[in-house]
């Protein structure tokens, strides 16, 4: 649905020039929700804002449903605009006008008939929940209705792709999570194939099946939600993760164990699917003969598949010890041996 | 007291007319060339450096004339247009060319003030350049855009009372020709006051309708 084809993006500044984005290949499928992570700077805006030519690419493609966006004349380029939708962080609405003024505008552009304007931005307000707020002016709501509009008018048109950027980052969690929830609804009852950029790992986490990772203008990696989480290879996707999934030992724990002086057997355990729900520790201490301190634990889920960390300390006879390591390299389980207080 | 109601009155009119019709002018033209000011510049939506440059400086060449030697400067050009250089229609033109350039600085200035990422929504949904500036952007900026026409009314009034001075008629040439050369102290105070009156009437329409299509 959305393709980027070697997309390089130089900004020409004032004094040295820019790469926002460095060589991106791209693919969204028709369907999906793509999210797009990466740290402030590494070009997620500038990604987002080359697939309806709000900003032009230097070099490379976009191919949107089938057109190459960047060999289209100007009128073809606002009619494709038309397929595609777009949400932004600070809404971006027209404050001298009425919520349904505002969801009617790209319809009002198009030159609708005003009959059929009417029933769609009707119904469109009854989808996001906001038909009692018609005639409100955007000053009279909250960050969330604001959105909730924003959303009502990127489909006002009925386009195949709703462009997201940074859609929920000045929201607070509660009304982030209802946002998110209304995208994925967006998703599902109307298809829409939704590429949304956000440095929130929890906005991700919660309605995307795919995910690249943008640092410094390149995608570092890219691939299901689970799959680039649940094994980060770069050390930006770590830092991601680690931002919901806490993995460090609290230092006043590990305090306690710098205290002891019996040799400090520190494992780090991931657990994912269906080995989180087995009972593991219980298993171990029962069969052979070491004791199981549990240090830290935590459990997360992406994609409906639950991942687990736990860091446990064994204490007790080395060969004992050994042997248990072996019964959980033969379950599948990731094992770690954990040196210094850093993941 | 030298003069009789009647001349008041007449002298009040003249003001209104003048004001007013060089209002509508001088905004007309405003309009157009603040607009221009602001589609021309870089990465707009009609970027042309030429036009931008040449307007630029032309508004500030005229804007930088104080309103006393513009007048007496374009009386060729006056008698041109209206065919004397003396009376009310007389010191429109000045008035007119005083208060454009004006306008265009205070209708550029609302303009630019409209939040980027309005344009930005607009050009997303695939509207046109002149959909952009008519739906859009005017829109946006109409509340602060009320602000500044009242201020530029203001400014007016006070550039008719100057006009009056070389025989532009209006309330400031009652108040020289009584008040001042003939020391008639209440024809003085009496135009005073009703200038007074009319700026602070000017004031406050403007606010109230700026608040009206402000909406929060
Ligand atoms: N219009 C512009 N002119 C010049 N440089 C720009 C422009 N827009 C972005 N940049 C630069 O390009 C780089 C990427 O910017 P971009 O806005 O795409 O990042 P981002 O990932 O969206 O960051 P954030 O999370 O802070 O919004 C930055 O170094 C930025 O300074
Ligand atoms: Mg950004």
């Amino acid at each position: 649905m959305i393709t980027f084809d070697h997309v390089t993006k130089v900004y020409e500044g004032k004094d040295l020039p820019v790469k926002a984005l460095d060589d991106v290949d791209l693919q969204v499928e028709e369907g999906e929700i793509y999210g797009v992570i990466g740290f402030s700077g590494a070009g997620k805006s500038s990604l987002i804002r080359c697939v309806n030519l709000l900003e032009r690419p230097t070099s490379g493609k976009v191919m949107v449903d089938g057109n190459d966006l960047l060999s289209l004349s100007a009128k073809e380029l606002r009619d494709a605009k038309r397929d595609i939708g777009m949400i932004f962080q600070h809404f971006n609405l027209l404050n001298s006008k009425t919520v349904y003024t505002n969801v009617a505008m790209p319809l009002l552009v198009a030159k609708g008939a005003k009959e059929e304007v009417k029933k769609r931005v009707m119904d469109l307000l009854t989808f996001v929940g906001l038909e009692d707020k018609a005639n409100s002016y955007p000053e009279q709501l909250s960050g969330g209705q604001k959105q909730r509009v924003g959303i009502a008018r990127a489909l006002a048109t009925k386009p195949k792709v709703l462009l997201c950027d940074e859609a929920t980052s000045a929201l607070d969690p509660e009304t982030t999570k209802a946002i998110l929830q209304l995208l994925k609804q967006v998703n599902q009852e109307y298809g829409v194939t939704i590429l949304m950029i956000t440095h929130e790992m929890n906005a991700i986490r919660e309605i995307c099946d795919k995910v690249a990772v943008l640092d410094k203008g390149k995608i570092v990696e890219a691939g299901s939600v689970f799959d680039v989480f649940s094994k980060p290879k770069t050390a930006v996707t770590a830092k991601f993760v680690r931002s919901v999934m806490h993995d460090t030992i609290p230092d006043s724990v590990y305090s306690l164990l710098n205290n002891q002086t019996a040799c400090r057997h520190i494992y780090r355990i991931v657990f994912v699917g269906n080995s989180a729900g087995k009972p593991l520790l219980s298993q171990i201490a029962k069969t052979y003969a070491v004791n199981v301190n549990i240090l830290f634990g935590n459990i997360t889920e992406l994609q409906g598949v639950p991942l687990g960390n736990l860091i446990v300390q064994f204490s007790g006879d080395e060969k004992e010890i050994k042997r248990a390591m072996m019964y959980i390299h033969q379950q599948k389980i990731t094992v770690k041996e954990v040196l210094a207080n850093v993941s | 007291m030298l003069v009789d109601q009647q001349q008041i009155v007449q002298a009040l009119w003249e003001t209104i007319v003048m004001v007013g019709v060089s209002l509508l002018f001088s905004f007309l033209i405003g309009l157009v060339l603040g607009v221009l000011l602001v589609v021309t510049r870089k990465g707009h939506l009609w970027e042309n450096k030429v036009v931008f440059t040449i307007l630029n400086a032309g508004i500030n060449i005229f804007r930088s004339i104080p309103f006393i030697i513009l007048m007496v400067a374009v009386i060729p050009f006056t008698r041109l247009v209206v065919g004397t250089s003396i009376g009310t229609a007389a010191a429109i033109v000045p008035m007119i060319l005083f208060a454009g350039p004006y306008i265009a600085r205070l209708i550029e200035n609302s303009l630019l003030e409209v939040d980027p990422g309005v344009m930005e929504a607009a050009q997303a949904m695939g509207a046109t350049p002149w959909q952009i500036m008519i739906r859009f952007l005017l829109p946006e900026a109409l509340s602060s855009l009320l602000l500044g026409i009242t201020i530029a009314t203001i400014g007016l009034v006070g550039a008719s009372a100057m006009a009056g001075a070389v025989g532009g008629g209006g309330l400031g040439d009652l108040a020289i020709t009584y008040g001042y050369q003939r020391f008639d102290t209440v024809v003085m105070f009496l135009t005073v006051g009703i200038l007074i009156i009319m700026v602070q009437g000017l004031q406050s329409i403007g606010n109230y309708l700026s608040k009206r299509v402000r909406r929060r």
